[in-house]
């Protein structure tokens, strides 16, 4: 039996909903330290969400979520934004500040919580960049990148603090092929190099299952199976098989809730 | 009776959307301005907001200033000069700049040109989650983005109130004195004679400060709590101009009834 603190994250129990949408229904996920950790599902089943509830931007209804012990949703405002310093997160946008060039957006984060020398700060912020590969691009504001350049400052700007945790929300989406390739050996080696725990969560099933280590895959407010990339690709449960194989319906349906469709066609028809 | 029941239902939901309102906004001012930042240069983020919300204003308020001041001596002289008074016009532009319109229409202007550029540019910031950046960089966006444009608000709109007086009264010398031919010695001292520091100028800026903190208060509340799309941003900017203005000519009726 694992000991809890071989997981840096750890979500008890916990149910969120949003208006009359139940986005989870007491899930329990772990998350493995030291490890990267895939999360997966169909689009709109709250990935983003589940990173946000652990980064304590959605509180949820009931239910405990750890981060290195700590129940952050209980955390109050000073202690909340001291602990979220050891977490790094990429958002999907990027999230890149448009007051501020390439350079300064990265030295941002190490400006409002270090005191080191100016010299200092600036060798930091190249390696940073040389790692995403965007040395070159120092000078520029980030309304001259493209969105994929942004993702790439941006995580060298996650980055810049080492934190303990970093976060990945859908890191593949609108990269061409090479920059995909850089980028899944980047949270690759970023994870071993610093010693990071790494949840990524993104429905491109071929890229994340070849870097994580461990996954979860969520759908319809559960978790749906958990395990080893090649444990759940040869899973028996037909609703991860779905997932897995990429079948376009089945037990998790591919449409929103809604009437019958031949109805709802013939429903105007009828009135008429 | 279910029509009648959805108005009260509606109505019902009308007053505590309003009420839930009022208690967010009132929870955001206190935690913006409320305990310390837990980063570098605060007063760096105040001098850019300064520059932003009462620098970039100077123009409008003073061109604004001008020829308020210049309506005022027209209509002061034509008005007096029946009755023979015309020489207490520089008395008459002084007091109304001082003690109404110089703190009102300054907070009117600034309402529509740096209250709606606040809002824009908080929502805007929500919308393209540049303040989830902040948070989850461990920097609060309430310390960081919101604090410096209260202060920036705060500060900046007594002083552009008393430059729009100067403006006006100035303004109005242009017209009595240099145009109406009204005697300068006559503009000034009746002006120095009326007008009491404590009673006209202390008032005026103490109704100019308290519409500094409700317009830029409802500017910034409105852009933080605005729907984070291109359609919620219009309307919370919007809402700024209109909510602003309509507080600020209402707490005009409030305060000088218990000033004046």
């Amino acid at each position: 039996m694992p000991e809890s603190s071989d997981f840096i994250v750890d979500l008890q129990q916990v149910t969120f909903t949003r208006g009359e949408r139940t986005i989870f229904n007491n899930v329990d996920i772990r998350i493995p330290r030291g490890k990267i950790t895939g999360i997966m599902g169909p689009s709109g089943c709250g990935k983003t969400t589940l990173l946000r509830l652990i980064g304590a931007q959605l509180r949820p209804d009931s239910g405990a979520i750890l981060v290195n012990g700590q129940n952050i949703p209980q955390l109050g405002r000073e202690e909340l934004f001291a602990a979220r310093q050891h977490m790094g997160m990429l958002f999907q946008s990027g999230a890149l500040f448009t007051d501020l060039n390439v350079f300064e957006n990265v030295a941002f984060p190490l400006r409002v919580h270090t005191q080191l020398p100016e010299d200092m700060i600036r060798d930091i912020v190249l390696l940073k960049l040389q790692a995403v590969g965007l040395r070159g691009a120092t000078q520029l504001m980030p309304d001259e990148l493209s969105g994929g350049m942004k993702r790439r400052v941006a995580l060298a700007r996650a980055i810049a603090l080492d934190p303990e945790l970093m976060m990945y929300d859908e890191p593949f989406v609108g990269q061409d092929p090479i920059s995909m390739g850089v980028l899944v050996r980047l949270i690759r080696l970023l994870n071993d190099a610093l010693g990071l725990t790494s949840i990524v969560v993104s429905h491109d099933l071929a890229e994340t299952a070849s870097i994580a280590d461990y996954l979860y895959v969520v759908g319809d407010g559960q978790v749906l199976g958990h395990g080893e990339p090649d444990e759940l690709m040869n899973s028996d449960n037909p609703r991860i098989r779905q997932f897995m194989q990429g079948e376009p319906d089945g037990p998790v349906p591919f449409h929103f809730p809604a009437t019958d469709y031949v109805d709802e066609l013939l429903q105007k028809e009828r009135k008429a | 009776m279910s029509i009648l029941a959805n108005r009260v239902t509606l109505l019902g939901r009308s007053g505590l959307n309003l009420v839930a309102a009022i208690g967010r906004s009132g929870i955001f001012l206190y935690q913006a301005l409320a305990g310390r930042s837990n980063f570098g240069n605060p007063f760096g983020l105040l001098l850019k907001q300064l520059y932003a919300v009462g620098v970039l204003s100077l123009a409008i308020i003073t061109v604004s200033g001008v020829f308020i001041g210049m309506v005022l001596a027209l209509q002061g002289y034509n008005i007096l000069k029946d009755y023979g008074s015309e020489q207490a016009v520089g008395q008459m532009v002084a007091l109304t700049l001082l003690r109404e319109l110089g703190p009102v229409v300054t907070a009117l202007l600034f309402a529509g040109r740096a209250g709606s550029a606040l809002t824009a540019e908080i929502g805007l910031m929500k919308a393209t989650e540049q303040l989830s950046s902040l948070e989850m960089i461990g920097v609060d966006p309430l310390k960081y983005v919101v604090a410096p444009r209260l202060w920036a608000g705060f500060i900046s709109m007594p002083l552009l109130s008393l430059i729009f007086c100067v403006v006006g009264i100035w303004g109005g010398a242009m017209v009595a004195v240099d145009w109406l031919g009204i005697y300068s010695g006559s503009y000034w001292s009746n002006m120095q004679n009326s007008v009491l520091f404590s009673a006209d100028v202390l008032n005026g800026m103490i109704k100019s400060l308290v519409f500094a903190v409700v317009v830029t208060w409802i500017a910034v509340f409105q852009g933080y709590d605005c729907e984070p799309t291109s359609e919620g941003i219009s309307r919370a900017t919007t809402r700024t101009v209109v909510y602003a203005s309509l507080a600020v000519l209402g707490l005009d009726f409030i305060l000088t009834a218990l000033m004046f």
